[in-house]
């Protein structure tokens, strides 16, 4: 658009106005408006129903004294911490054989994908079925001779956690193995060609070559992987619901129990807009380094 | 590896061989993590096909002796949540009730929001539309209550209504994001001709953009058909009771049954509740990755 000083034609371009209205509102009421609410009113005292009666930071006070929440954030931490390197290495590596000109890659691509097709809840089912101690993995163990092998992962609280990051890798390092594939596949052949010529080993390329010119598909997935995790809520309810005890409870989780089934409306507005600031920490320094520079990169790229 | 066929053979670049020591660790090792990837599925299957005394004696490994079909009809018609015992196919046909006008509403609107986002930018839409791809960074349960509250304002909280149209809102950022990077993608020439003709917004879209776009209304069929079916959060609070869908029932009868558990009939109903989403992904291959892929693309 050539002219600097256009005068104000809101009804100019009317279609393509009318067909964003749903956009708009979406941004301007969903996004915006109702996080702006959250975030106010995670201020006040409201208990079963909201009230303007600011009590400045003694919700967040109480929420971080209360042990339920400290628990769901130890185990938060957990399971991104152990998600996020074991997806990222297992799905590198399993892109990394399926990119070796293999047979059946189709086969084995949908193999590893299929559990990405499936929900949270069958997920969480189906791995409290595998590791219930009466029948599961336990006895199948007893089973070939070894009557004193112990795995009370679901049974024992310090160790709950650790079956929800089991079932959540199975159902999402095949999507991060698909990323990375796809990551490879744009890497020119040239390289491969030279880091051959000269002699370097094939590890040694993937180490020092491939994987530092694939950091933006590693840090894209970083990004989608993480906002994923911090909701993780559905595959704790179908797996462990919070149990035994408090022991397996997951910030989402106590949003939901405080605001839909105890009537603490205050406490599940802190503690989500806790979720929120989490997210931000993740999300705007990946959206300075991406997106910032991208319009100088258009000259230098390339 | 030497043929007598030599000549039948495919000329160019040949697959490395088949049994060098190289390729029998590659082989192995996705062999073992596709092992690892089908116990669940096997565990299912075999634990739906065993009648519950069996279960007992066995472990969740070990292959039916004796196939019965009975869970599969217990889980479908008559299994318990709570009070009912009507079986997982009523939540069956609620999130089909669910599924289908979500899926049209969703790709109707973001196809044509995406359209207009490509070929007709006006000022501040570019905003918009970076601020959309930021909202879907957003947990759901920080805009959960206020939603509560619009919904019951306007009547549709715990009706059919209300879930479609909260499914329709966040199906917004990544059906937008999908469809605006196909329509960009479309060689210009062809929409400055339809201008140049004089076709306006509506008939470019109609008659020129939907007729080349059909793959891309796969991709984004399939991402919702997956997503909204899979969904347990907004069905549980905004479906109400009477609609939860059958991800909602499936917990209910898995987790909360009173006295003896029927394994049996969870794995039935768990296979059951998954076999949706399954087999659009094994029907759709290619397109299922470019939906997920969709995801990972930046705008």
């Amino acid at each position: 658009m050539a002219g600097s000083r256009r005068p104000f034609t809101p009804l100019r371009n009317l279609n393509a106005k009318i067909a964003a209205v749903p956009m708009i509102l979406t941004v301007l009421v969903v996004f915006i408006g109702c996080t702006l609410w959250t975030v106010v009113y995670s201020f006040t005292s409201s208990r079963s129903l909201p009230t303007l009666d600011f009590v400045g930071m003694d919700q967040y006070v109480r929420l971080f004294r209360t042990s339920r929440w400290t628990v769901s954030l130890k185990n938060l931490a957990i399971f991104g911490v152990l998600s996020l390197s074991f997806s990222l290495v297992l799905g590198f590596i399993l892109a990394a054989l399926m990119d070796q000109k293999i047979r059946f890659e189709n086969t084995f691509r949908t193999i590893f994908l299929y559990p990405h097709a499936l929900s949270f809840i069958v997920t969480g089912l189906v791995w409290q079925w595998i590791l219930t101690p009466a029948y599961g993995v336990q006895k199948v163990v007893r089973d070939l001779g070894f009557e004193t092998f112990n795995f009370p992962i679901l049974t024992d609280g310090r160790f709950t956690i650790y079956a929800i990051v089991i079932a959540g890798l199975w159902q999402g390092t095949g999507l991060v193995m698909a990323l990375m594939l796809a990551g490879l596949r744009n890497i020119d052949d040239e390289i491969w060609k030279a880091a051959r010529v000269d002699g370097i080993p094939a590890w040694k390329t993937y180490l020092f070559i491939i994987i530092p010119m694939m950091r933006p598909v590693f840090i894209t997935t970083l990004v989608i992987i993480s906002a994923t995790i911090v909701k993780v809520y559905d595959l704790v309810v179908a797996l462990t619901n919070g149990g035994p005890g408090i022991s397996s409870e997951v910030p989402a989780k106590y949003v939901y129990d405080l605001m839909f089934s105890r009537g603490n409306l205050g406490q599940g507005l802190a503690a989500s807009t806790i979720m929120l600031t989490t997210v931000l920490i993740i999300l705007v320094p990946w959206a300075l380094l991406e997106f910032r520079p991208r319009y100088r990169k258009g000259e230098a790229s390339k | 590896m030497s043929s007598s066929l030599s000549s039948a053979e495919p000329r160019g670049g040949r697959p490395k061989r088949f049994l060098s020591p190289t390729s029998i660790m590659i082989y192995s090792a996705l062999l073992v993590a596709a092992i690892y990837y089908l116990i669940p599925l096997y565990v299912m299957v075999m634990t739906s096909l065993k009648g519950m005394p069996e279960i007992r004696l066995g472990n969740v490994f070990s292959p039916p002796v004796e196939v019965t079909f009975q869970p599969w009809a217990t889980a479908w018609n008559s299994a318990c949540t709570g009070l009912y015992c009507e079986g997982i196919k009523v939540g069956f046909f609620n999130s089909m009730k669910i599924l289908v006008p979500s899926v049209i509403f969703s790709i109707i609107i973001a196809s044509v929001n995406g359209y207009a986002l490509s070929n007709w930018r006006f000022k501040g839409s570019e905003l918009f539309f970076t601020a959309l791809i930021f909202g879907a960074f957003i947990p759901y349960q920080v805009m959960l209550y206020p939603l509560v509250i619009i919904t019951r304002q306007l009547g549709i909280f715990g009706t059919l209504t209300g879930v479609i149209v909260i499914h329709t809102i966040f199906g917004m950022p990544i059906l937008t994001l999908l469809f605006r990077n196909y329509f960009v993608s479309l060689p210009p020439e062809l929409f400055k001709a339809a201008r140049v003709d004089g076709a306006g917004f509506w008939r470019i879209f109609l008659q020129i953009m939907l007729p080349m776009s059909l793959p891309i209304f796969v991709v984004a069929v399939i991402l919702q058909v997956t997503g909204i079916w899979n969904d347990f959060l907004f069905g549980v609070i905004f479906a109400g009771t009477k609609n939860f869908p059958m991800t909602v029932q499936l917990n209910n009868i898995v987790n909360s049954t009173q006295g003896v558990k029927e394994y049996n009939v969870n794995m039935a109903a768990t296979i059951l509740t998954g076999a949706v989403p399954l087999l659009v992904y094994f029907f759709s291959g290619k397109y299922f990755v470019r939906g997920i892929a969709a995801g990972a693309v930046k705008g």
